[in-house]
């Protein structure tokens, strides 16, 4: 019988001949992702680890982003219990503060290789999809079991099939590509579900895959899946990860689909989603003239080489108006570090934007760009809810970093084609 | 139990930075830094007025958004009996399993309930009843009632590694 990518994935890690949607399997992920948030986890077991010690050295890959350089004591603590934890485990996978933002360093570090199953707590953890990952977000408890068993169970996903085509007007990007499909689809239209992307696929760069497949959560799914394609199969050679390391799985032509959609990429435009939930969608021309007080760009969502070469080729020459703080972030040390070779961050901070180091900073309201009641923020993240960015009488639009380069020379929401 | 239950009704996408607000993910993780935490954006009632035994009634999508887990945890730790809703985001249904917390998925329930109402949690048979009528919500499947039985994923995996040594 013909199978989707869950259930050939599924069935195949779990030693099955074959697996049905609904049924549970027990499997053994290749990784375990934990971030800061790893003081909490091993804190929930440090008596069992005295006692087990870890599954694996290799399972773990632990990269400090979310609170970095530590806001305050209680977190610079937190850091110097996972260092110390990484030591005495023997940990072989740990990126410390300034490396990147954890999502973004797993790929670029060859964690996310195809066909394999990686296991994270943070809900973004589905942006491995962009790479034929098998790659789910989890709870902290889930994380701290899985460190001592190397297990845990999956339930098979039904899927949806999302067909592409065509390619991207001027000013549009794969941003708005995924804030249009999560409206379509709703926040929870992809619950328990996997999405796979399929259609012409050649127009979308591996940063577009890693946007799309990032913000897969916000529509409920398990999994937001890429066929691994040259594209991918190169760029993950060119870090190390070679064509014959891995088994290229992909589900058969005429698998089952719970729903199926289509999107033609040159009929999209730009969208924003409104506050305070991702699928309050609406085209950008609905809210021209909001008046913003704060542009973000960056995050695991849109925090890519692309993203920077997008927002420079706007800024470049020009100035942000003064009102507004730009807050620009890079998702990873290499891609500051590649940013600032081809000149961007030069251009961005001429312009007049804030360069913060890389981690999630502002986008969870931790520390860094809090926002002020009665505020609005214009952002590249990938969520809005009410009081995300540290207040909740705050407010968040997401848009792609095109529309959000263009506002911050005008201080409100702009229509990027209008300068492109 | 079949005694009546207290009721905190919400609506859909109940999201996580409403169930406990982001800005405080890295410095509270224990029952007792979450639970002043708790709903606080959503309703500032909460945290003062909860009672072990109380319920919770919302919409499609209850505990959308990030992985944290603490809204499951501090739900938990002030003794909520269960939530019901009409569906619950994945990771947000792991991380109830893994509490020990039950989540009942029963829409007609939600439907059905007016401010008021007498609410009555029959678990052995799987029923909820309100203002006097009966609707009925699937059990879990036995792999994962097991760990809830054993009080949370921590202890069923305490157990299992017991056995294996």
């Amino acid at each position: 019988m013909a199978k989707t990518f869950a259930e050939k994935l599924l069935a195949r890690k779990a030693g099955l001949a074959e697996v049905e949607p609904g049924q549970i399997v027990t499997v053994k992920p290749e990784h375990l992702l934990t971030h800061d948030n790893t003081a909490a986890i091993i804190g929930k077991i440090e008596s069992d680890l005295e006692k087990y010690g870890v599954a694996s050295p290799e399972l773990s890959v632990i990269v400090l982003d979310h609170v970095v350089p530590a806001a305050n004591e209680k977190i610079a603590t937190n850091h110097k219990k996972i260092r110390e934890f990484v030591k005495k485990f023997n940990i072989k996978h740990f990126y410390d503060a300034g490396e990147g933002i954890c999502h973004q360093v797993v790929i670029e570090k060859g964690h996310a290789v195809p066909g394999t199953i990686v296991v994270g707590s943070d809900s973004h953890t589905c942006s491995y999809g962009a790479l034929g990952v098998f790659s789910t977000g989890v709870d902290r408890t889930e994380a701290a079991a899985l460190m001592l068993t190397g297990e845990t169970w999956l339930k098979v996903p039904q899927s949806i099939k999302i067909s592409l085509s065509g390619d991207f007007p001027t000013g549009v990007s794969a941003k708005d590509l995924i804030l249009q499909i999560i409206g379509d689809v709703r926040a929870d239209g992809a619950n328990y579900c996997s999405v796979e992307f399929h259609g012409e696929l050649d127009k979308l760069s591996l940063d577009d895959r890693i946007t799309i497949s990032n913000m897969g959560v916000e529509m409920g799914a398990k999994i937001a899946i890429f066929p691994v394609d040259d594209l991918a199969a190169n760029y993950l050679n060119s870090i190390g990860v070679e064509y014959t390391s891995y088994e290229n799985i992909w589900s058969d032509p005429d698998a089952n689909y719970l729903k199926e959609f289509e999107y033609d990429l040159s009929k999209i435009s730009p969208v924003v989603s409104k506050p305070h939930t991702v699928d309050n969608v609406a085209s950008v021309t609905e809210v021209l003239g909001t008046e913003i007080q704060q542009c973000f760009l960056g995050t695991c969502t849109n925090g890519r080489l692309r993203d920077f070469e997008v927002a420079a080729s706007i800024l470049k020459g020009k100035k942000i108006t003064p009102s507004l703080r730009f807050i620009v972030l890079p998702a990873s040390r290499s891609i500051f570090n590649e940013a600032i070779r081809r000149g961007y961050i030069e251009t961005l901070s001429e312009a007049g934007a804030i360069v913060l180091p890389t981690g999630c900073g502002p986008c969870l309201g931790a520390h860094q760009g809090v926002l002020a009641p009665g505020e609005v923020c214009l952002s590249t993240a990938n969520r809005n809810f009410k009081g995300r960015m540290g207040c909740k009488d705050a407010e968040i639009y997401l848009a792609s970093p095109e529309t959000v380069a263009v506002s911050a020379l005008y201080g409100k929401i702009t229509d990027p084609r209008s300068e492109l | 139990m079949s005694e009546t239950n207290r009721v905190w009704k919400y609506g859909n996408d109940i999201n996580t930075d409403m169930l406990f607000p982001g800005k405080y993910t890295y410095t509270c993780s224990t029952a007792d830094e979450i639970i002043p935490h708790l709903l606080e954006d959503l309703d500032p009632d909460f945290a003062n007025n909860v009672k072990s035994g109380d319920l919770i009634l919302a919409g499609k999508n209850f505990g959308c958004g990030s992985s944290r887990e603490q809204p499951a945890l501090g739900l938990r730790a002030v003794g909520i009996d269960a939530v019901i809703a009409k569906s619950y985001a994945r990771i947000f249904y792991r991380a109830a399993i893994n509490q020990g917390l039950l989540l009942i998925e029963c829409p007609q329930a939600v439907d059905a309930y007016r401010e008021g109402d007498d609410v009555e949690l029959n678990l052995d048979q799987g029923e909820i009843i309100i203002a006097g009528k009966t609707y009925t919500f699937p059990t879990l499947p036995e792999e994962i009632l097991a760990i809830r039985e054993a009080g949370g994923l921590l202890e069923y995996t305490r157990k299992k590694l017991e056995q294996k040594k």
